[in-house]
This record gives structure tokens, C-alpha cells and sequence, in this order.
């Protein structure tokens, strides 16, 4: 097999568990499918948007838990937003963990915002990471002159 | 007295003798007087007398003669001297005048005599002329009976009536005893005696045509005597008791039809003669002469020409006969055709709509049935139902498809198309299964290739859709790669495709698309079967569904598009290629713009609202991105807005749709929805409405419809679920479900 197969492989087989693990779900499909000639970048440029929007939020949400008198709402109203990116890029596994939070914020359960905020963040950070690497693959495949598997 | 013994005595003049001296004188005298005067007036009566003078010196010569005679007269007594000067005169004249008259004739009387001759001579002549004559008129009278005969021959098309009226005409001009015409059997070795003057009804005698006789008279144009005792000459018994008259045989060519050539008369190179015979009266002594000869020579020539003008005209009407029978039964088949294909198309299109009425339910049912809660075998079991009708219905497609496609009654539609639009979406159709086998597919499109084109875009999606339907179904692993361009010209012609000629044009462009999977591969041996309707590999046609029937079905569409397809492989095991070029139109650049939204409401394929202008309000930077993504790549303008003052701010009637996020917290939707009511009082004016939520319960519905939206989508959207929002909101502007 040449480089640029074995690249291809590389990189479905990438995609492939991050499907089947959760990290990505349908919507991401549906980006990729956004992406073409006249917006060969779409797929980069609104997971770079999600990632900037959800370190803002994590940081507010951080921000607000730490207060005394904790504002409920503007909790819920944070991870309203992030469920909603994340939902709009696919990250499936974030976005689940959002939906509990809220929960947890209707019940106005401190600890159970704390401990889903923490998760959050874990999954935050676990799906960046798989993300960029997706994207490094995708770049080192376009490098050696192949074209990206649409599948 | 006695003593002189010289001379007679003086005898005194008898008296007797010189009275008839004198009277013979006298007459004599007479005679020459008068004969001058005959002459004269014979001369004088005759016109062509051509020496008169020589008559003058004739008449001189008797008269002087005469003179002399009567002068005479006077000296039988005795006279004196004058009248013997007188006598003397006269005879001194007529001897002048006779001898000249005498050298005269010599001169005279050879002419004379030659006018004899030349009389003779002329009598001679005209004894010839009058000859020649005889002959003329005799030729003159043959010519005239051989043109009544003609005349009689040729008046008449039919060959039975020509033959006889030639032998009834023959026997009569010639006065013949018998005639009779001998023809060539079918076989050509015997003449069958067919036609007689005098017998009513021959009976069919026949002589081998290989006798001396009748070889003699067939090689030889002229009409030869013959002895009456051949065979062809003994019709009859004997009727006269001495001897049977003279017999002359004659050919007759029975000229072939394909002996006429325009430009060449044809020599008498033709094998079949038939025998003229002719039979002079017996006892009667007769002989046949020349001219009758030569008249049977002609006759029989002319009778040659006749048959073959009959033979002629019952061959064209035979023909035209066959051909009008022809006409009628070729009508009838064409006919019969007709109706068979007018019952045909009609059981179709019954069979058609019956058919596809009760697939329809079947398969709309068991959807439903699939929706709803089900135990795992029962589910199972829809599924199986499902699959299966949906196998049926595809198949009942095809079959109608390709019968119609047989008998030519299909016809593209053509249409102006997206075609990278054809590409994604076969792709969209396929990517399930090929992830389910975990094939890769990709797919490279070139650069050059148009973004849109004109042809039959729901005939090239299949084609694409079953042939990379095939390269997947036939690979177990690997992958499939899809690459379409545009053929130049040298790359159009090919090797395996001997009888494609490709003639690119201004308006036209040649597809040309290649997939390449990594499966079981084909045997060379079976390529030929593959484009052959319901023929299947064996190996195969146990595991795979289908009826055989796509690739031929494509091969006609294929062809339909003035193009080919073909399949390589290079073996079993090691995959096969799948390439197929079809021509398609470039449109204009004027009809891009017709690419509206109007007509296009029908098609559900790769549809697109160029230049709708739309206003997405979200207040969430992502979704935002995201829905502005998908409203673009299906065409649309798009602007964004993130709050509703900025929304109230800036729509307008050009906005044909708004999709408004109505789970903003602290930002209401649903005000925005009433302010926009409010703003564009008239319903043509305002635009369209769309509650993008997360929320899909009815409470929000509810809530959503009753503010006035046009619609409700259910987050997140795919790109397919936009499509058919913006499909159906347009059409009905007003969309109830899109969950």
C-alpha cells in the first residue's frame, strides 16, 4: 500500500472510533458534508469557533460556581449555550453531559453542578484533543496529495 | 452489110421492144418523181428526221434521175439536138448529184445503222427496268405484308394470340398448307409441338431438340429449306398424292429478359429458340422463293420481339400481383404490430399502476409498522417485509423501465442540474452500507468539471447510483474510488469501444466517470454477459439480490446519453473498474439563474435555492456558524443576526425566510415572531417563519404556531432536513412537521 492509502486508512479508521466511541455523532457527518470548493474550510473554522466558545463558557460557569450566592439561572443559561454548540458540532458526549448539568441546576444541587462542571471539562478537553488530532491526520493526508474519504 | 462483124447490124427499132422501153421508162420516171414526195411528206410528218439536207440531195439525185428517165422518152425517136443537150445536162447532173449522194452514204448509212443499235440497246433496257420493277413491287408487297403481319402481331400483348395470328397471317400471305411453331420444354432437351394453324388442338408431340436438322436451322438466322420428312415437318399424313411441297424452318430466339441492356442490343446470344415450320402445299410444284424467304426471316425476328414485349408485361404484372400481395401482408404484420404493442403499453401501464399501488401500501405500511413499538422478532420480521417489498418494487422499476426502454419509448428529460450535487448525493446513498462493510470511498472530481449541466439528472444518478451500488456490493473490503472529468477528444476514443464516435461541440461536454473497487473482480470471459439482461455470475447470484437487470438497464441509459460503458478486470480477486462517459449539455450561462425554486418543487434530489435570501437569528455563535453553513451550501444568502433587536432591525421584505432560535434565554422568539407580524401586515410581503429548538415537545409547538410561525425544525438539522423545509415551505409556505 503507498503512503497516501495507508494515510487514508490512517485516518478512517481514526474517524471510526471516535464515531464509535461517542465522542462524534451525526451532526459532525453532516458538517463535513457543509465543507466544500467554496468553504473548503468549514469544518475547521466552527470546531476552532466551538473551542474557543466552550473554554469562554467553562471559565464563566468556573467564575459563577465559585460565587457565594451561586445565580442559577446564569448557570443554566451557560450550559443551555454549551449544549447547544456542542450539539451543533456534534460532540455527543459533551453535549450529554450538559443536559444532566441542567438538571442538576434545576434541583439547584451545588455539588452535582461542581461534579458535572469537572466532567464537563474532562469531556471538553478529551474531545479537543481528538479533534485536533483528526485534523492533524487530515492535513498530513492532503500533504501527501491525497484527498479526504467521504464515507 | 455482112462484112462488119463488130458490132451488131443497125437492126430498125422494133416496134414491141421500144413500146415497153417507153412505158418502163415512164412508170419509172413516175416512181422517181414520186418517191421525193414521199419522202418529203413522211419527212414533214416526222419531227426527229435529222439529215434533211442529205434528204435534199437524196430528192436531187431522183428527181434528177427521174428527169433523165423522162428525158429518155424523147429519144427513142428521133430528136433533135436540144433535147439531147437537155439529156446531157440532166444526165451530167444526176451523175454529179449521185455520186455525191453516193459518198454521202457512205458517211450516212454507219450512223444509220448505229441508231439501230442504240434502239436495240434502249429496248434492252426497259426490258430490264421492267424487270427491276417486278422486283420492287414484289419487295414492296412483302414490306406490306410483313407489316400487316407486325401490325397484326403487335396489336395484341397476349403471346397466344400473337402466335397464332402469325401463323394464321403466314399461312395466308404465303399460302401455306400448314405452319406450326415448336417451342422448348421447361427441361430445354425436347420442342413440344405447341401451336398449328390447320389442327385445332395439337396434340403435344415432342422431338429431342439435339437433332441434326433442328441444329442446322438453330445455328443460323436465316430461314433454311429443310426435307419434309423430318420429324418436326411430319405432322400430318400425307395429303397430296405425289409429292409433299417444300418445308422451310426458321428460329424464332425467345429473348430473356435480361438480355435487354440499355446500352447494348444484346447479339442473339441467347440459348432458347424456338422452330418455325412452314410447309408449302403439297402437288402444287411451288418453290419458295427469296423474298418469301426473307419475309419468314422478318416475320419470325418480329415475332421474337413480340413474345419477349409479352413475356415482359406478364413478368410486371406477375410482379406487380406479388408486390401488391406483399403490401397487404406487410400492412396487416404492421398492423397486427401496432395493436400488439398498443396491448402491450396498455397491460404495462395497467400493470404498472396495479403493481405499484400495492407495493406502495405494503412498503408505506410496514415504515410505519417499523415506527412503532415492536418485540425484537416482530421487528425482525417488519424489517424482512420491508426489505423485501422494497427488492419487489425496485424490481417491478426496472422491469418496466427496461421494457420501455426497449421499444424506444423512453426519453430523457433534460434538464439543467447540479451535478456535483449528482455526486454527493449517491454518495449520501451509499455511505450507510459502505460503513456497515467498512469500505472507503472517495471521491475526486475535477476541477474542470462543470458545476452544472444539462441531461437527464434522475437517469445519471441511477446509472452512477448502480454502478457504484455494484462496485460496493461486489467488495467485501477495500476501498472504492469514484473520479469523474471531462474527456478531451483523443481520450473519448477507445479501443474496446470500436463503434463509439464521439463529436464533442460547443454546447456539449463528455462525462467521463471511473470506479474502481478492490473486490472479487471478474472473469474476462464473463464480461461480455455483464451488460446482457438477467444473466448474473453464478458464484454471485445465490448471495446477491437483484434481478441482473441494473447493468443492462444502465447500458441503455448509457446509450441513451450517446455514450458507453464498459467494465475491466483483470481477473477474479483482483477488483474491476467500471467506466462510463456520457455526453451531457453545458447550459447557458442565462439558465443558471432559471434554476428557481418554482418547477424544481417535483424532483427530490440535489435541489438548490440560489440567491433566497434568509435571515438566521441564533444567539449561540456555533449553531449560528453552523446554520448559516447549511443554508449556504445549499445556495441560499444568508445573514445572521445574534439578538432580536438586531433581527427586528434588519429584516426586511427581501428576507424570504427567517429561522429564528427560540431557546434563547431572556431573548423571546416568540416576540420577535409577533413583531414581524405586526411589521408586514400583508402576507406576501412577510417573510417566512422557522422555530429552530432543541425542544421538540408539543407545548412548544404548540406555542410556536400559535405566535404565528410558518414552521418548527427540531435541532440539530441535517443538511437533507433543511433541503426539504426550504423545499416544502416554499411550495406550500407553511410547514407543519419537520421533526
Amino acid at each position: 500500500m503507498d503512503a497516501v492509502t495507508q494515510l487514508q486508512r490512517q485516518l478512517v479508521d481514526y474517524t471510526n472510533s471516535l464515531f464509535l466511541e461517542g465522542f462524534l455523532d451525526d451532526q459532525f457527518n453532516q458538517l463535513q458534508q457543509l465543507q466544500d470548493e467554496s468553504n473548503p474550510d468549514f469544518v475547521v473554522e466552527v470546531v476552532s469557533l466551538f473551542f474557543q466558545d466552550s473554554e469562554r463558557l467553562l471559565n464563566e460557569l468556573a467564575k459563577v460556581l465559585e460565587q457565594q450566592n451561586i445565580d442559577f439561572k446564569k448557570v443554566d443559561a451557560h450550559v443551555h449555550q454549551l449544549k447547544g454548540s456542542s450539539s451543533s458540532i456534534g460532540a455527543q458526549r459533551v453535549q450529554r453531559v450538559c443536559i444532566t448539568f441542567r438538571n442538576c441546576c434545576e434541583e439547584k444541587n451545588i455539588e452535582g453542578c461542581l461534579k458535572y462542571l469537572q466532567q464537563l471539562r474532562h469531556e471538553y478537553s478529551l474531545v479537543k484533543n481528538k479533534l485536533e488530532t483528526l485534523f492533524k491526520l487530515e492535513q498530513q493526508l492532503l500533504a501527501a496529495g491525497g484527498t479526504i474519504p467521504l464515507y | 452489110m455482112e462484112s462488119c462483124n463488130c458490132i451488131e447490124p443497125q437492126w430498125p427499132a422494133d416496134e414491141l421492144l421500144m413500146k415497153y422501153q417507153y412505158i418502163s421508162d415512164f412508170f419509172i420516171a413516175l416512181a422517181y418523181f414520186s418517191i421525193p414526195l414521199e419522202l418529203i411528206y413522211f419527212v414533214k410528218k416526222s419531227a426527229v428526221f435529222p439529215y434533211r439536207w442529205v434528204l435534199v440531195q437524196f430528192g436531187a439525185f431522183i428527181v434528177l434521175c427521174g428527169a433523165t428517165h423522162l428525158i429518155n422518152l424523147w429519144t427513142f425517136s428521133m430528136h433533135s439536138r436540144t433535147v439531147a443537150v437537155v439529156m446531157t445536162t440532166a444526165k451530167v447532173l444526176t451523175a454529179v448529184v449521185s455520186c455525191a449522194t453516193a459518198l454521202m452514204l457512205v458517211h450516212i448509212i454507219p450512223d444509220l445503222l448505229s441508231v439501230k443499235t442504240r434502239e436495240l440497246f434502249l429496248k434492252n433496257k426497259a426490258a430490264e427496268l421492267d424487270r427491276e420493277m417486278g422486283l420492287i413491287r414484289t419487295q414492296e408487297e412483302t414490306g406490306r405484308h410483313v407489316r400487316m403481319l407486325t401490325h397484326e402481331i403487335r396489336s395484341t400483348l397476349d403471346r397466344h394470340t400473337i402466335l397464332k395470328t402469325t401463323l394464321i397471317e403466314l399461312g395466308r400471305t404465303l399460302a401455306l398448307e400448314e405452319c406450326a411453331l415448336w417451342m422448348p420444354t421447361r427441361t430445354g432437351l425436347e420442342l413440344q409441338l405447341s401451336y398449328t394453324l390447320r389442327q385445332q388442338n395439337p396434340v403435344g408431340y415432342t422431338v429431342p431438340i439435339q437433332l441434326p436438322v433442328i441444329n442446322q436451322v438453330f445455328s443460323s438466322n436465316r430461314a433454311l429449306k429443310i426435307s419434309p420428312n423430318c420429324p418436326v415437318a411430319r405432322l400430318r399424313p400425307l395429303q397430296g398424292k405425289y409429292m409433299a411441297g417444300e418445308v422451310v424452318a426458321v428460329r424464332v430466339p425467345l429473348l430473356h429478359l435480361s438480355n435487354f441492356q440499355i446500352n447494348d442490343w444484346p447479339e442473339l446470344s441467347t440459348k432458347r429458340y424456338a422452330l418455325m415450320v412452314l410447309m408449302l402445299p403439297s402437288d402444287s410444284a411451288r418453290q419458295w422463293h427469296v423474298h418469301q424467304l426473307e419475309l419468314v426471316e422478318v416475320v419470325a425476328d418480329q415475332v421474337a420481339v413480340a413474345l419477349s414485349h409479352a413475356a415482359i408485361l406478364e413478368e410486371s404484372m406477375r410482379a406487380r400481383d406479388l408486390l401488391m400481395e406483399q403490401n397487404i401482408a406487410l400492412d396487416l404484420a404492421r398492423r397486427e404490430a401496432e395493436t400488439a404493442i398498443r396491448a402491450r403499453n396498455d397491460f404495462l401501464a395497467v400493470m404498472n399502476h396495479e403493481m405499484r399501488t400495492p407495493m406502495h401500501a405494503i412498503i408505506a405500511l410496514s415504515s410505519l409498522l417499523q415506527e412503532t413499538e415492536l418485540t425484537p422478532e416482530q421487528r425482525l420480521m417488519v424489517e424482512t417485509i420491508l426489505k423485501s417489498s422494497n427488492l419487489l418494487a425496485t424490481l417491478i422499476n426496472d422491469v418496466l423501465d427496461l421494457s420501455r426502454l426497449e421499444d424506444g419509448s423512453l426519453q430523457l428529460e433534460l434538464v439543467t442540474f447540479n451535478l456535483h450535487a449528482v455526486f454527493s448525493e449517491v454518495l449520501n446513498l451509499i455511505k450507510p452500507i459502505a460503513s456497515v462493510k467498512k469500505l472507503m470511498i472517495t471521491l475526486n472530481l475535477a476541477p474542470d468539471l462543470p458545476e452544472y449541466a444539462v441531461g437527464d439528472e434522475k437517469r445519471l444518478m441511477q446509472t452512477l447510483l448502480n454502478v457504484v451500488g455494484n462496485a460496493v456490493k461486489f467488495s467485501k473490503e477495500g476501498c472504492v474510488s469514484i473520479t469523474a472529468f471531462v474527456a478531451k477528444s483523443e481520450s473519448l476514443r477507445d479501443s474496446r469501444a470500436p463503434d463509439f464516435f464521439p463529436v464533442p461541440s460547443e454546447n456539449h461536454f463528455y462525462l467521463r466517470v471511473q470506479v474502481k473497487d478492490s473486490g472479487i473482480g471478474i472473469n474476462s470471459q464473463d464480461i461480455p454477459k455483464l451488460f446482457t439482461k438477467f444473466a448474473q455470475n453464478q458464484a454471485l447470484s445465490t448471495r446477491n439480490s437483484g434481478s441482473g437487470l441494473g447493468l443492462a438497464i444502465c447500458k441503455r441509459f448509457v446509450n441513451l446519453m450517446e455514450g458507453h460503458i464498459w467494465i475491466e478486470s483483470e481477473g477474479l480477486g483482483k477488483g474491476c473498474t467500471a467506466t462510463f462517459i456520457v455526453k451531457l449539455g453545458i447550459p447557458e450561462q442565462s439558465n443558471e439563474s432559471k434554476l428557481s425554486f418554482g418547477p424544481k418543487m417535483s424532483g427530490h434530489g440535489p435541489t438548490n435555492f440560489p440567491g433566497l435570501k434568509v435571515l438566521v437569528m441564533d444567539d449561540n455563535g456555533i449553531s449560528r456558524s453552523v446554520t448559516k453553513g447549511l443554508l449556504v451550501h445549499l445556495g441560499c444568502d444568508v445573514m445572521t443576526v445574534s439578538s432580536s433587536e438586531e433581527c427586528l432591525r434588519v429584516v426586511s421584505q427581501e428576507h424570504k425566510v427567517v429561522f429564528m432560535d427560540v431557546c434563547m434565554p431572556g431573548i423571546d422568539g416568540f416576540d420577535v415572531a409577533v413583531h414581524i407580524h405586526e411589521k408586514f401586515t400583508r402576507r406576501h410581503e412577510r417573510p417566512l417563519i422557522v422555530a429552530l429548538t432543541g425542544n421538540g415537545d408539543k407545548v412548544n409547538k404548540e406555542n410556536c404556531m400559535r405566535v404565528g410561525m410558518d414552521g418548527v425544525i427540531l435541532k440539530p438539522v441535517s443538511l437533507e432536513k433543511m433541503r426539504s423545509v426550504l423545499l416544502d415551505l416554499l411550495e406550500h409556505r407553511v410547514l407543519f412537521e419537520a421533526m
